[in-house]
């Protein structure tokens, strides 16, 4: 069995895996940690629609931030897309996305405020750079045939909209409307940073032990992730993103000084600032390097690695779940119930939930990254293996399981699994700023501190990790020659 | 390409030369069938000529290259694409004017699909579709036409109806056949291809069936 490739590469990542939680930081923390998730799930069970006016107002705000943060990721993404074959582009394009939407958003509070451009740009940014690949990539894909057929002095206008576009214009729509709903998880989460969307109601709520309060708005965001299909209607687009805009609230205004400020002094590192010149500049250096970003970068390593390989047995073990090559009608309905709700939660609040309910420790975000991305990842397998057609003496139960599917299933699988091995690793940065002592607890604390240039260099640094992560994982998938297509 | 000479055409695919060297003048006027086998190498010549004289012919090719999501009339618009501004053109995507509309639909009364010009090009038949890579060719309104096999998913009458309409709108072609009697009864001269070079050339009038089958 080792001879396989693809078993030899999971098994060392399960042995990195297994190394990784013995030097983790795995426990549970709070006293009564059975009673405080009973409570929880107490709250989930009796929503309490009308405690508050807010809970309108948030959830408006977080489909307004999603309608006008992915419209503009999308046509700045369509533009890049065009000129995406240039090196400069793609480097900046992967710049950008590497970074994620709540460190920009983290970025623009310190010089914009709470104005709604900070929230609109923390979404827009980082998906024009996911939107330029992912555009470049289906254009390319399109059927070059008619446009080798266009009459000379065709202008390139017409023979990109004619021979290019309607070819690939069912893929590049399906993907946009796939992208607004990682766009309204994106605004749901900015909350979290004070921005007036869901999670910042969402905190308050669970600070003050309101779990009734909190259960309606995770049901009211269910609702209307799932209704999707039913008011994103292309007929009623062009509305919703001439209508958006006024929706962001108002927000405070921004200080135009602050930003100046910013750049020309926050972000400068502090030794040039204070005129010590590039002799000062290694010291600080160092510095940040061994108390900041050595542990941080430690940590996001371990945790993302615990995550991944959680993810893939989740997954493993949850694909059956809306699998028809097993069970019945209803086991399967609830199986789609648990993994909707598994995917549709963003990590971030999965985990700030937990986090709530088992005290600080790598656990809390080991499972909430596990239930996520292996909701999404296990409804994509399950949704592949409906499409398998075994012979009709096929065995039944855990044979047909382990040596009819789980063979057959096993490379996208794989390829799904190191597609999001970035993704994962973006989001266990982040999750440092509810307390894990990965990256993003150290940028978040350099802000804290009004420290800005470590903050900014941090984040450059986590920048940089994702891309050689977003290489790795590229490179593992070119050399066991697996492929898929994209997910957020 | 009035009175064209296309001299040394090679083409190798994975290091095997598929055609040539060849040589081969194309008198204007002329109407030629390329015959042979399948595999003899025609499709590939047709792609070198239409090549060698800078896309400034009407191509016909056998994958069509059609725009699936695109409804008839647009696939036929392309071949006037170059004739128009950018503002022109993108507008006739959303709304196509009147004197266009009446252009193609005239055309594709000739070849007898009148009713499809709003239909999308991917819910046509194989024949239907050949047609209306036909059309986006005459709309081209170059005199010279480069065709592989443009009737094969054409059955009898209307092939034969096609092939007339063919030699009528262009005052030159070359046009690979794989139906020896629809080439001698369209064509005035008939190219032999064998193994990616010339069996045969000669005036269609002169031939009988048989000179033609021994390519075979």
């Amino acid at each position: 069995m080792f001879s396989y490739p693809t078993v030899k590469v999971s098994f060392i990542f399960l042995a990195v895996a297994v190394a990784g939680l013995l030097v983790a930081d795995i426990a549970i923390t709070t006293a009564n940690p059975w009673r405080d998730l009973g409570q929880f799930f107490l709250g989930v069970a009796t929503p309490n629609f009308f405690s508050t006016e807010g809970l309108a107002t948030a959830l408006l705000r977080t489909v307004a931030f999603a309608f006008v943060g992915v419209a503009l990721g999308s046509f700045f993404g369509f533009l890049l897309a065009l000129v995406y074959r240039r090196l400069p582009v793609r480097i900046f394009c992967a710049f950008i996305r590497a970074i994620h939407e709540l460190f920009w958003a983290l970025i623009f509070l310190q010089f914009f405020g709470f104005h709604p451009l900070t929230g609109v740009l923390a979404i827009a940014i980082p998906y024009a750079g996911i939107f330029a690949k992912v555009y470049s990539e289906i254009l390319d894909e399109a059927d070059p045939e008619p446009g080798r057929l266009l009459p000379p002095g065709t202008g390139s206008i017409a023979a990109f909209l004619y021979a290019r576009v309607p070819d690939c214009w069912l893929q590049l729509r399906t993907y946009t409307a796939y992208r607004l709903e990682c766009g309204l998880r994106s605004s749901a989460i900015l909350g979290f940073v004070g921005l007036p969307t869901l999670g910042f109601y969402l905190e308050s709520s669970f600070s003050m032990g309101l779990y009734s309060d909190a259960g309606a708005m995770l049901i009211l965001f269910y609702v209307l992730i799932a209704t999707m299909p039913l008011w994103v209607r292309p007929k009623l687009l062009p509305i919703y993103i001439i209508a958006a805009p006024f929706f962001l609230g108002e927000g405070l205004p921004i200080v135009w000084g602050n930003v100046e400020r910013f750049f020309t002094e926050d972000i400068v590192p502090a030794p040039l600032r204070n005129g010590e010149g590039v002799t000062g500049l290694m010291p600080w250096l160092g510095d940040v390097m061994v108390t900041e970003a050595l542990p941080g970068i430690w940590n996001t390593v371990v945790l993302t690695q615990i995550s991944l390989v959680a993810t893939g047995i989740l997954s493993l073990l949850a694909f059956p779940l809306i699998s028809r090559h097993f069970g019945g009608p209803v086991r399967r309905t609830s199986g789609h119930v648990f993994l909707v709700i598994a995917r549709s939660t963003p990590e971030y609040i999965l985990a700030y939930i937990l986090l709530q309910l088992w005290g600080p420790s790598m656990l809390p975000a080991v499972v909430a990254l596990a239930l996520h991305n292996g909701g999404i990842i296990g409804h994509l397998i399950g949704r592949q293996s409906n499409t398998i057609h075994l012979r009709p003496d096929a065995p039944e139960g855990f044979t047909r399981y382990s040596w009819e599917l789980v063979p057959r299933l096993y490379r996208p699988f794989l390829a799904f699994l190191f597609y999001r091995w970035e993704i994962i690793m973006r989001e266990t940065a982040i999750l440092g700023i509810l307390g894990i002592y990965t990256l993003g607890f150290y940028i978040d604390s350099a802000i804290q501190n009004i420290r800005f240039d470590r903050a900014m260099l941090l984040i450059l640094i986590t920048a940089a990790l994702n891309i050689g992560v977003d290489a790795l994982g590229r490179y593992i998938r070119r050399r066991l020659a697996l492929q898929t297509m994209p997910t957020c | 390409m009035p009175g064209r000479e296309f001299k040394s055409l090679t083409a190798s695919f994975g290091g095997e030369r598929v055609v040539g060297p060849l040589s081969l003048t194309i008198n204007d006027g002329e109407h030629v069938a390329l015959v042979g086998k399948s595999g003899a190498g025609k499709s590939t010549l047709i792609k070198l000529m239409y090549e060698r004289v800078g896309h400034e012919a009407s191509l016909i090719p056998q994958e069509l290259g059609l725009v699936n999501a695109l409804p008839v009339f647009h696939n036929v618009f392309m071949g006037q694409l170059h004739q128009h501004s950018a503002w022109y053109n993108t507008w006739t995507l959303i709304r196509p004017f009147q004197k266009d509309r009446s252009a193609i639909s005239a055309l594709l009364e000739e070849l007898g699909m009148p009713e499809k010009q709003w239909t999308p090009a991917a819910s046509l038949s194989g024949g239907q579709r050949q047609r209306v890579a036909i059309a986006r060719a005459f709309y081209r309104e170059s005199p010279t036409l480069l065709a592989d096999e443009p009737i094969s998913a054409l059955d009898g009458l209307l092939a034969h109806h096609v092939m007339d309409l063919l030699t009528r709108h262009f005052t030159t072609s070359v046009i690979a056949l794989h139906d020896v009697d629809v080439a001698l009864k369209y064509c005035d001269r008939i190219v032999g291809i064998q193994d990616g070079r010339i069996a045969l050339d000669a005036p269609a009038n002169e031939l009988e069936l048989s000179d033609i089958t021994a390519l075979y």
